[in-house]
C-alpha cells in the first residue's frame, strides 16, 4: 500500500504517455508499450544459452561497462592519491590550485577531439576522456577532506607515535572518507555521462554507438529504448553506490547523529 | 624524570605577538602526580604540548629522563580533554586501545591482550566491540584512559581531562585516575582549571600565574590516603590547601602562614 | 601580513602554472615528448593568443555562449517556480518525486541524438538538451532551500495577517535565494559542458564544438584544439567565478551567517 501510495503517479503518467502519444501518432514519441516491446526484441529475445540475452547486449553491453568502471576506477584511484598528497601540504596545494582550477573548468568533452588525434578512435580514447573528465570531483573532494582532518585527529596520531602509513590508513583516509564519498559518486555519474559522449563521438561499440546507429536509422523506439536503459543503469549505478557508501559509513552517520 | 628549565614560549612575531609562557622552571620526581592550575590564558596548554612535543618552545628546554624533548617522545601518552575528537570514530573502542600498540613490537594477539586489560581496569571490558559515538562522554574519556594505559607510558599527560564531562563522572574519573596511577608507577601531569580538582588528585599543585604564564606557587599535598570524595574533601587540610591555591590563582599573595 | 599571505599565494600559483609550462616545453624540446602528440607548450599559448584575434573562432565562441545563456535563462524561468511551488505543496511533492528520481539518472547526452531528431534546429537542440541537465540542480536546491526556511520567521509573518502568498513572496524567496543561486551557479558549468557535447555530436555550423571538430581535419589542428580548449577552461573558470562574486555581493548576509553558525 505504502508503494502505491508513494508510486502512484509513475504509472498514471505512463497511462497518460500512451494515451496521447497514441492519438497524436507522431512518429517521433512512440507509445511506451511500443518502446518497451522493441526494447525486449533489442535485447532479450537471444537463446537460452545466453541467459535470454541477444547478441547485441553480448556485444555492447561489457565493452561500455568495462570502460565506465576502468576509468572510474583509475580516476578514483589517481584522485585519492593525488587528493590526500596536495590537502596535507599546503605549499603543494598553493603551487598546483589553480591548474586545478583550470583543469576543473575545461568541459570534458572538449578534449575528446585531443583524444581522438592522438590516440585514434577506440578504447583508449574513450578511457582517456573518462578519466580525465571524473578525476576532478574526486580530487576536489579529497583535498578538501584531506585538508579538514581533525587537528586533534592528527596530534594523538603523533603523540602515540604512529608511523607514516599508519597516520595515511588509520587516521587521514577514514577521516576524509565521507567526503572522498561524496566525490566518487559524482564522478560515477559523471563517468556515465562521458562513456556516452565518447561513444556517440568516437567509437563502434558500446550502447551509445548503438544509440546512434539507432538514431541515423531512425528508428525511434530504439532511440527512446535505449534512453531508457541508460536511465535504468544511472539509477542502479547511483542506488548501488549509495548502499555500499551507507555500509562503509555506518560510522560517520551514527556518529553524526549522536554528536 | 621530566626538567623543564627556563621555558619560555611566544606565539607569531612583532606586535601581534603573544608570549605564552615566560620562564617556567618545574621539576618533576619519578611516580609523581602533578596537577597544574591556572586561570584561563595561563599558558597551561601550551606547557602541555611543549613536553609533549607538539609544539618547539621558542626558549628554555625540557629534559624526559635526561634526553632533550624535541618530538614526541616514546614513552608519553596524552589524555586529551576533548574525547570526542581523540578517539577515532571509525575504529571500534578495542582498535582505538590497541592502535598504538603496533609501535611496541606487539603481534595482533597480544595488542588485544593488552587493549582488553587496559579497557578491563577502565571498566569498560563490555564495551571493547562498541564504537566511541555510542558510549557517553564519561566512558569515552575512559577510553581514552585506556589507551594510555595500555601503551604504558613512563610520563602520562592529561590535559583538562575531566573538563567536559559532569560533575558526577568527573569524581568516577578523578578516583578511577588515582586508583590506575597504583597499577602502574607512571608519572602524572595533569593540567586542570578546577581547584577542588588540582588538590584532590595531585601529589603537588603547582600554580601558573596569568599571562605570560609564570609559576604563581608550588605546593606539596599532605593528605592521607587512599583518599575518599567525601572524608577528603572535609579534611581540614584539604579545605587549608583548596583556600591557598585558589588565593594564588587569583594573583593574591600567599598567606604567609601557609608559605612551607 | 593576509596581503602578504595573498600576495605568496597568488605568486606560487603563477610558479606553479610556469612550471607545468616550462617542464612540458622542456620535454617536447628534448624530445620527450613527440610534438605530435602534444605540441610545445609555447605553440600551444601562440595559437591561443593567435584565436583571441580570430573572427570565426570569436563567432564560435559566440554562438557556444549564446546557447548557454538561452539555455539557462529557460531553465531558471521554468525551474524556480517549479522548484517553489513542489517546494511549499508537499503533497504534491511527494507524488512528483518518484518521477524526478526516474528521470534525473538519465545520462543527459544520451538524449542529444533524439534532440537532433526532435528539433530541426540546432539552436533549439542545444537550448533543449541545455535545459534537460541544468534544470536538475536549480530544481533540487530550490526545493532543498525551502526546507531550510526557518519556521519562526514564515510563523512571524502570518501572526502578523500575511497571506501564504505573502510569506513566500517576503520570507521563503528571500531566504531561499542564496540556494537557488548555487544551483544555477552549478547549472552554468553543466549547460557548458551540455553545449560542447551537443556540438560535437549534432554538428551544425557554428560553437566551440564545432571548431574543434573541424580543427581536427586538418593538418596542425591539434594546436588549434587545444588553444580552443584553453579558451573553454577560462570560459568555465570566468564564469563560475561571476556567478561566485554575485552570489557574495548579492548574500552577503547569507554568508556573515553561515559562518557566524559555526
Amino acid at each position: 500500500m505504502r508503494v502505491i501510495a508513494r508510486l502512484w503517479l509513475v504509472p498514471v503518467v505512463v497511462l497518460l504517455w500512451e494515451l496521447v502519444t497514441r492519438l497524436s501518432d507522431s512518429g517521433f514519441f512512440p507509445p511506451p508499450s511500443v518502446i518497451a516491446v522493441t526494447m525486449r526484441e533489442m535485447w532479450l529475445t537471444g537463446p537460452a544459452s545466453q541467459l535470454w540475452l541477444t547478441d547485441l547486449v553480448l556485444e555492447n553491453f561489457p565493452p561500455s561497462l568495462a570502460r565506465l568502471f576502468a576509468g572510474w576506477a583509475l580516476a578514483g584511484v589517481a584522485g585519492i592519491a593525488l587528493g590526500i598528497m596536495i590537502g596535507r601540504s599546503r605549499a603543494l596545494s598553493r603551487f598546483v590550485d589553480p591548474l586545478i582550477h583550470f583543469g576543473r573548468a575545461i568541459p570534458p568533452p572538449m578534449l575528446l577531439p585531443f583524444f581522438i588525434a592522438v590516440l585514434s578512435l577506440g578504447a583508449q580514447t574513450q578511457l582517456a576522456t573518462i578519466v580525465f573528465g571524473v578525476i576532478w570531483p574526486v580530487l576536489l573532494n579529497t583535498i578538501d577532506g584531506a585538508r579538514a582532518v581533525d587537528r586533534q585527529h592528527i596530534e594523538t596520531a603523533r603523540v602515540f607515535r604512529l608511523s607514516r602509513s599508519q597516520r595515511l590508513w588509520r587516521v587521514i583516509l577514514p577521516s576524509a572518507l565521507p567526503k572522498i564519498f561524496a566525490g566518487l559518486r559524482l564522478s560515477l555519474s559523471l563517468a556515465l555521462i562521458l562513456m556516452v559522449i565518447s561513444e556517440l563521438v568516437a567509437s563502434t561499440s558500446g550502447i551509445g554507438y548503438q544509440l546512434l546507429r539507432a538514431q541515423r536509422d531512425f528508428d525511434l523506439p530504439a532511440v527512446w529504448g535505449t534512453i531508457v536503459l541508460l536511465g535504468v543503469l544511472g539509477y542502479l549505478l547511483n542506488s548501488v553506490f549509495l548502499a555500499a557508501e551507507r555500509r562503509v559509513l555506518s560510522w560517520h552517520r551514527a556518529a553524526k547523529q549522536t554528536t | 624524570m621530566l626538567e623543564i628549565s627556563n621555558l619560555s614560549h611566544t606565539y607569531g612575531s612583532g606586535p601581534s605577538a603573544h608570549t605564552a609562557l615566560g620562564g617556567i622552571d618545574l621539576s618533576v620526581a619519578e611516580g609523581e602526580l602533578v596537577c597544574i592550575v591556572g586561570p584561563s590564558g595561563c599558558g597551561k596548554s601550551t606547557l602541555l604540548r611543549s613536553v609533549a612535543g607538539l609544539i618547539t618552545p621558542t626558549g628554555g628546554r625540557i629534559l624526559l629522563k635526561g634526553v632533550p624533548v624535541n618530538q614526541t617522545p616514546d614513552d608519553l601518552a596524552v589524555v586529551f580533554q576533548d574525547y570526542s575528537r581523540s578517539l577515532f570514530p571509525w575504529m571500534s573502542v578495542a582498535d582505538n586501545v590497541s592502535l598504538p600498540l603496533r609501535r611496541r613490537g606487539q603481534d595482533k594477539r597480544q595488542r588485544r591482550e593488552s587493549a582488553m586489560d587496559a579497557l578491563e581496569q577502565v571498566g569498560l571490558a563490555d564495551a571493547a566491540a562498541k564504537y566511541p559515538w555510542q558510549l557517553s562522554g564519561g566512558m569515552q574519556q575512559r577510553v581514552s584512559i585506556a589507551r594510555a594505559l595500555a601503551y604504558r607510558p613512563s610520563l602520562l599527560l592529561m590535559d583538562e581531562p575531566f573538563g567536559s564531562v559532569d560533575a558526577q563522572t568527573r569524581e568516577d574519573l578523578e578516583d578511577l585516575t588515582l586508583r590506575v596511577r597504583g597499577h602502574h608507577n607512571m608519572t602524572i601531569l595533569l593540567i586542570t582549571h578546577d581547584i577542588d580538582e588540582s588538590v584532590y588528585v595531585g601529589d603537588r599543585v603547582v600554580v601558573l600565574s596569568k599571562s605570560p604564564g609564570g609559576i604563581a606557587g608550588d605546593l606539596r599535598v599532605g593528605l592521607p590516603g587512599p583518599r575518599d570524595q567525601i572524608t577528603t574533601r572535609e579534611h581540614p587540610e584539604f579545605v587549608r590547601l583548596r583556600a591557598e591555591v585558589g588565593r594564588l590563582v587569583r594573583g593574591m599573595r600567599s598567606h604567609p602562614a601557609a608559605a612551607s | 601580513m593576509i596581503s602578504s599571505v595573498a600576495g605568496s599565494r597568488v605568486l606560487c600559483g603563477a610558479l606553479g602554472v610556469a612550471g607545468l609550462l616550462a617542464a612540458a616545453e622542456l620535454a617536447g624540446r628534448a624530445g620527450l615528448v613527440d610534438p605530435a602528440v602534444l605540441p610545445l607548450a609555447s605553440t600551444i599559448l601562440a595559437r591561443t593568443v593567435e584565436l583571441a584575434t580570430d573572427g570565426e573562432f570569436l563567432a564560435d565562441v559566440a554562438a557556444t555562449m549564446q546557447a548557454w545563456a538561452l539555455g539557462l535563462l529557460l531553465t531558471v524561468a521554468v525551474t524556480v517556480p517549479a522548484g517553489l511551488a513542489l517546494g511549499s505543496l508537499p503533497r504534491v511533492e511527494a507524488a512528483v518525486r518518484p518521477l524526478i528520481e526516474f528521470l534525473r539518472p538519465i545520462p543527459s547526452v544520451a538524449l542529444i541524438p533524439l534532440a537532433i531528431l526532435l528539433f530541426p534546429d540546432r539552436l533549439d537542440m542545444k537550448i533543449a538538451v541545455i535545459f534537460y541537465a541544468s534544470c536538475w540542480p536549480v530544481l533540487i536546491n530550490t526545493m532543498y532551500g525551502l526546507l531550510e526556511v526557518d519556521p519562526v520567521a514564515k510563523e512571524t509573518l502570518r501572526s502578523f495577517g500575511f497571506g501564504p502568498l505573502a510569506v513566500l513572496w517576503r520570507v521563503s524567496l528571500p531566504s531561499t535565494a542564496p540556494f537557488i543561486a548555487t544551483g544555477v551557479r552549478l547549472a552554468a558549468g553543466v549547460a557548458l559542458i551540455l553545449a560542447i557535447s551537443a556540438e560535437l555530436i549534432g554538428g551544425g555550423s557554428s560553437g566551440i564544438g564545432t571548431y574543434v571538430v573541424e580543427a581536427g581535419s586538418s593538418f596542425d589542428g591539434l594546436e588549434y584544439i587545444l588553444a580552443a580548449t584553453v579558451w573553454a577552461g577560462m570560459l568555465g573558470i570566468v564564469t563560475n567565478s561571476l556567478f561566485i562574486g554575485a552570489e557574495r555581493r548579492l548574500f552577503r548576509w547569507h554568508t556573515a551567517r553561515a559562518e557566524g553558525a559555526r
